[in-house]
């Protein structure tokens, strides 16, 4: 055999391929029954009933909605650039999935005598790496607007991706106090911080609030949609898009979403922790795989309450003009942020100092 | 606006407190077609040609439905009763060919008012969807009640509540 194919680690290989295929049809599948608990949601909230005639209780909703889509017509103006095109849709699902390679789903899994963990990189700069991509979305966005060939399109992606980046900055400076005080920038040891301690959410009430309003706004949701704004602005950047083209653009936003839950219950919330109960010694009760199981349960459950929660504020909040938008992104956010770093560099250098001054 | 105004957060917590107590509301829908929300006494549904209590058709094609009609939706063929039918039509004349256009009718209930047999009147149904146009022409086999005499469950069923009681 060729000694290339000899030395590489096979076993890495397949775990990895296979932990990456099981995350994204679970992202996948999350995303579609997401586009059914948005409108059952919204419509328990607007008193009204929601869809339940496909299948029990409206449930195969999402496969019709996915069918009707995969069967239009397929539209690609010819004033437009084909090539960028048809790359828009495809950069913004790209961007919403390579941000789940590094959120820890559970703890290691224990099959066939190896230690199989459940992040497909632990890389140590993990959060770093989560801005680098949602600032590569903007991407997905102009380029979207722009090869529409459609002024319309073009100011509402430009709205769009000018909120996107004014509200990374006060994103960044919210993690940045959250750095101080964990040390480092891999989730897993974020998560393993928690674990042994308390929530960071605890620790740190202002900065998870402004990271929540950032990840309204970085997911385009309202109250911040302008750019797609459904009633006005008649669908904004994706106006020109039909078929599963508009179909990858909205089901990018519903990963980015789901990513988005994920990415807070794992820093502020404790990621795979279960709340209230001491996890090596349950572990030692019923074993490593039942409790790695527990886990990412209980991560899903963060992130269902998070999902809830994101689609309780769009039904709740009218939505913002474009200057109170970026008032609120450049003119309070980015203040608070830097006085949440402050205080919190200021409180922990007196923790180093034993509360001397 | 005052200080606690002006951070919006109490607002937004208030609003989203009444959101959620909203989900717990008992909701108006009504499940369509398992269920049917109550119309009144007066209202005008699909249009049934009536028979008497011995089932003898009523109508005699005599044509002033057709003629009250105000969207033209009614025409019929009139024909003579031959002798071994005196079971099945009153009277001498009778309608062999009976049709209305659901397409142009307005369901006002001036054919009803119009009849001198207590001939046709509107019944509680709806329209049901159709693929084509062709379907929403009805004619005498879709109108005609059931005759009470040789099918009595369906006669009594297909009556409906605002039969005219003679």
């Amino acid at each position: 055999m060729h000694p290339l194919l000899l030395t590489m680690d096979w076993a890495l290989l397949i775990e990895k391929a296979v932990l990456i295929l099981i995350i994204i049809s679970v992202s996948l599948l999350i995303a579609m029954y997401e586009t059914y608990a948005e409108r059952k949601v919204a419509a328990f909230m607007q008193d009204r009933r929601g869809p339940n005639r496909a299948g029990p209780f409206g449930l195969l909703q999402p496969l019709a909605d996915g069918l009707k889509l995969f069967m239009k017509e397929e539209i690609i103006p010819t004033s437009s650039s084909r090539m960028l095109f048809v790359l828009g849709p495809g950069l913004a699902m790209l961007t919403a999935m390579m941000t789940s390679a590094v959120v820890p789903w559970s703890s290691h899994f224990h099959f066939f005598g190896r230690d199989i963990s459940l992040q497909i990189a632990d890389i140590n700069i993990g959060i770093l790496y989560i801005f680098g991509v949602v600032s590569m979305g903007v991407y997905g966005i102009m380029i979207g607007g722009w090869a529409s060939n459609n002024k319309f399109s073009l100011m509402a992606a430009i709205r769009g991706a000018s909120q996107i980046i004014s509200y990374e900055l006060a994103m960044g400076l919210s993690i940045i106090a959250l750095l101080m005080i964990a040390g480092s920038l891999s989730l897993k040891t974020i998560v393993e911080q928690q674990q042994a301690g308390q929530y960071y959410v605890l620790l740190q009430p202002l900065g998870f609030l402004i990271f929540l309003v950032c990840a309204f706004a970085e997911c385009n949701r309202t109250p911040f949609d302008l750019s797609e704004a459904d009633s006005e602005l008649n669908m904004g950047f994706h106006q020109e898009y039909s078929s599963m083209k508009l179909g990858f653009y909205l089901f990018a936003e519903y990963i980015n979403v789901f990513i988005s839950s994920a990415v807070m219950s794992t820093l502020y919330w404790g990621g795979y922790d279960i709340p209230f109960v001491n996890d090596a010694v349950l572990g030692q009760h019923i074993g490593q795989n039942p409790l790695a199981g527990l886990q990412a349960l209980s991560l899903f459950l963060k992130i269902v309450i998070f999902i809830f929660f994101f689609m309780w504020v769009r039904w709740t909040v009218p939505r913002f003009r474009y200057d109170q938008l970026m008032k609120l992104g450049w003119k309070i956010l980015i203040p608070l942020a830097l006085i949440n770093m402050v205080v919190t560099g200021f409180i922990l250098l007196l923790q180093q100092n034993h509360w001397h001054f | 606006m005052t200080m606690w105004e002006k951070m919006y957060l109490p607002a937004i917590a208030k609003g989203m407190s009444i959101t959620f107590g909203h989900m717990f509301k008992k909701k108006p829908t009504v499940n369509y077609p398992e269920k049917s929300r109550p119309f009144s006494t007066v209202f005008r549904g699909l249009h049934v040609l009536n028979r008497d209590e011995q089932g003898r058709e009523r109508c005699t094609a005599c044509g002033l439905c057709a003629v009250a009609c105000p969207a033209e939706a009614i025409t019929m063929e009139a024909a003579e009763r031959l002798p071994g039918e005196e079971n099945l039509y009153r009277e001498e004349k009778y309608a062999a060919k009976y049709e209305i256009n659901m397409l142009r009718c307005i369901f006002c209930g001036l054919c009803e008012e119009a009849c001198p047999k207590d001939a046709i009147y509107l019944s509680e149904t709806f329209a049901p969807a159709n693929y084509t146009r062709k379907g929403f022409i009805y004619g005498k086999e879709e109108l005609l009640i059931p005759d009470p005499v040789t099918q009595p469950e369906e006669f009594e069923k297909a009556r409906g509540a605002h039969a005219p009681r003679a």
